[in-house]
């Protein structure tokens, strides 16, 4: 069989298939309706649901719920005939599958295993999400755009988070699930797994470029000035900024919020930067210490 | 045969049917309302809503069905508990009789596995419709972090589940994610400076993650526990202070200007 029909109709990855199909519908939606509501703002009229009324919850909306618990119901069982759950070999310490995948909603995160060390890829940016998440209501004090969809009145808020939610969670996660193979290896879904394939990649350290050895004390000190200043310059710099273009936005803020959000930003924007680093220029550690390497 | 409708009004004055539904329903605002107040499941919901809760394309209907796909799971779960053992030995043949020698067994592993694909699908797509209605702002700050909350422990219940059959599939991907806790700072023993804490592989997070140095009898038992005490119950508990922060904030968000 074509190695791409085999590897989306595997059971688990139909999950995956419905995810794309899902997500995709929704999100498509969700703009058509915040570019809607933006012309109906930008003519200065009601956006949509400003103008509603109260009504019964009994029935309408308890109609609307059961219909829902009935296609949602028939859909699974549908789904549960037509497709069975696979159970594998019984569980065997001494054979290691390769690739050993995590659950697929983890393989964003083991996709960050190539760009980063483990307690970089698998504690440290996991927990610096959920904190990320938690606190977007406190960080955001933008007061437009609350109960609607819009995108004009939080173009940056909506970019953001969408730059992580679709291409830093949701595309890891379909790479992870469909493009790599045996070694963590790039594979394209025509291609067949070769279990025998090595790919010598002949990685470099940031400081190896300018020939200092990342190892020795020179490399140390190099490699922290390099991270320091990407987070004490990245601190800085929006605020420079916006001391000059956008003044009261930086009052509002306050010094709290300020350093909260630029943190996680550049954090956020560590990931993408340390990829093309790896991916272009085959760069593995900007920073080697004794204790842990970035 | 009689008529229906003389059928209807004979159970409807039958002494069973009044002790059950105290009264009768007719179309008016009083029992529009009783019908929600009288009933202990349908009083989560207010009386009276705004009509965006009610047209699909604002909500999306997202919440509810992440909801409704819980549900499912806890059906379905309870009953597969009655088929299973958690121990090393009796896992993955209780599995293997679920598709040979239980009725229905196939369908009924088939549901939960696919129940709970669906779930996670959806809380994050319920996420993301918050996310761009605004719906976390003021007042619904703290109502965003339960749900957080919330979307952490739909990752975990589903993660603890993947190891219950004792295949080949979960028994890596669990050594996989539990491998990351060996990695944690201060606290694993391969994360940076747990050298100075005397941390090893017999002390540290994925040791009391898997309840052993390896993925092993304790760590099946570990992961059903926290799969269908532990977790469930934490996130019911959420889901309940979920629900409640909707009405007291208001219901579903309108638009604020
Ligand atoms: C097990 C997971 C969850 C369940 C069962 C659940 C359920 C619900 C339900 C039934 C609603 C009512 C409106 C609707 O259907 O959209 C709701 C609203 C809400 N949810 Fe969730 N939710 C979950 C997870 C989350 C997550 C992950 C977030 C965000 C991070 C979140 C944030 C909110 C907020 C802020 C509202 C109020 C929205 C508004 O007023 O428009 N919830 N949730």
């Amino acid at each position: 069989m074509n190695p791409f029909i085999e590897i989306i109709t595997q059971p688990d990855n139909i999950a995956i298939v419905i995810m794309i199909i899902m997500v995709t519908f929704f999100m498509v939606w969700a703009f058509q309706q915040a570019f809607q509501n933006d012309r109906l703002l930008a003519a200065g009229l009601p956006v949509d649901g400003e103008k509603d009324k109260f009504v019964d919850t009994f029935k309408p909306l308890v109609r609307i719920e059961l219909i829902i618990a009935i296609v949602v119901m028939v859909g699974l069982t549908v789904w549960s005939i037509a497709v069975d759950a696979p159970l594998e070999e019984i569980a065997n310490p001494t054979i290691t599958p390769n690739p050993a995948k995590a659950p697929w909603y983890f393989l964003g995160l083991q996709e960050l295993l190539v760009y980063f060390d483990p307690w970089l890829a698998g504690v440290v940016l996991p927990s610096l999400i959920v904190v990320g998440l938690l606190a977007i209501p406190y960080i955001d004090i933008n007061p437009k755009g609350n109960g609607y969809y819009t995108f004009s009145e939080r173009k940056y808020a909506i970019m953001i988070f969408s730059f992580g939610f679709f291409v830093l969670w949701l595309l890891l996660i379909v790479i992870g699930v469909f493009f790599r193979g045996p070694g963590w290896l790039w594979y394209w879904p025509w291609q067949e797994w070769d279990h025998a394939r090595v790919v010598f990649e002949p990685t470099k350290d940031l400081t190896s470029l300018i020939g200092v050895d990342s190892r020795s004390l020179p490399g140390f000190i190099i490699g922290a000035l390099v991270v320091g200043s990407y987070l004490v310059g990245g601190m800085i710099a929006p605020y420079r900024y916006w001391k000059k273009n956008n003044p009261e936005l930086l009052a509002k803020l306050g010094i709290v919020r300020y350093v909260t959000i630029i943190f996680l930003f550049i954090t956020m924007m560590s990931i993408p930067i340390k990829m093309v680093l790896r991916l272009v220029f085959l760069i593995k550690y900007i920073w080697i210490t004794p204790w842990f390497n970035v | 045969m009689k008529r229906l409708p003389e059928i209807t009004d004979k159970v409807k004055r039958n002494l069973i049917w009044k002790s059950i539904f105290r009264r009768d329903y007719r179309n008016n605002v009083r029992d529009r309302a009783q019908a929600i107040f009288g009933n202990v499941f349908l009083h989560l919901h207010p009386v009276q809503v705004r009509e965006s809760a009610v047209k699909l394309r604002f909500t999306w209907g997202m919440g509810g069905i992440t909801f409704f796909a819980f549900i499912t799971l806890v059906i379905t779960g309870v009953v597969l508990m009655f088929y299973y053992h958690p121990t090393i030995d009796q896992a993955y043949t209780d599995i293997k009789d679920l598709e040979f020698q239980v009725p229905f067994g196939v369908i009924l592993r088939n549901l939960h596995r696919w129940g709970a694909h669906f779930m996670v699908i959806v809380v994050m797509i319920h996420m993301f419709r918050v996310f761009m209605t605004g719906s976390y702002k003021a007042p619904r700050q703290f109502n965003w972090g339960i749900g957080v909350f919330l979307l952490v422990l739909t990752f975990l219940l589903s993660f603890t589940g993947y190891l219950t059959p004792w295949d080949q599939l979960g028994f890596w991907a669990i050594t996989v994610g539990t491998n990351m806790g060996a990695a944690t700072p201060l606290l694993g023993y391969q994360g940076p400076f747990s050298e100075y804490l005397h941390i090893t592989p017999y002390n540290d997070v994925r040791f009391a993650l898997l309840g052993g140095a390896q993925v092993g009898g304790n760590a099946l038992l570990r992961s059903y526990i926290w799969h269908c005490v532990a977790i469930p119950l934490i996130s019911i508990i959420l889901m309940f202070v979920h629900f409640w922060r909707v009405r007291k904030d208001g219901g579903i968000s309108k638009p604020q200007k």
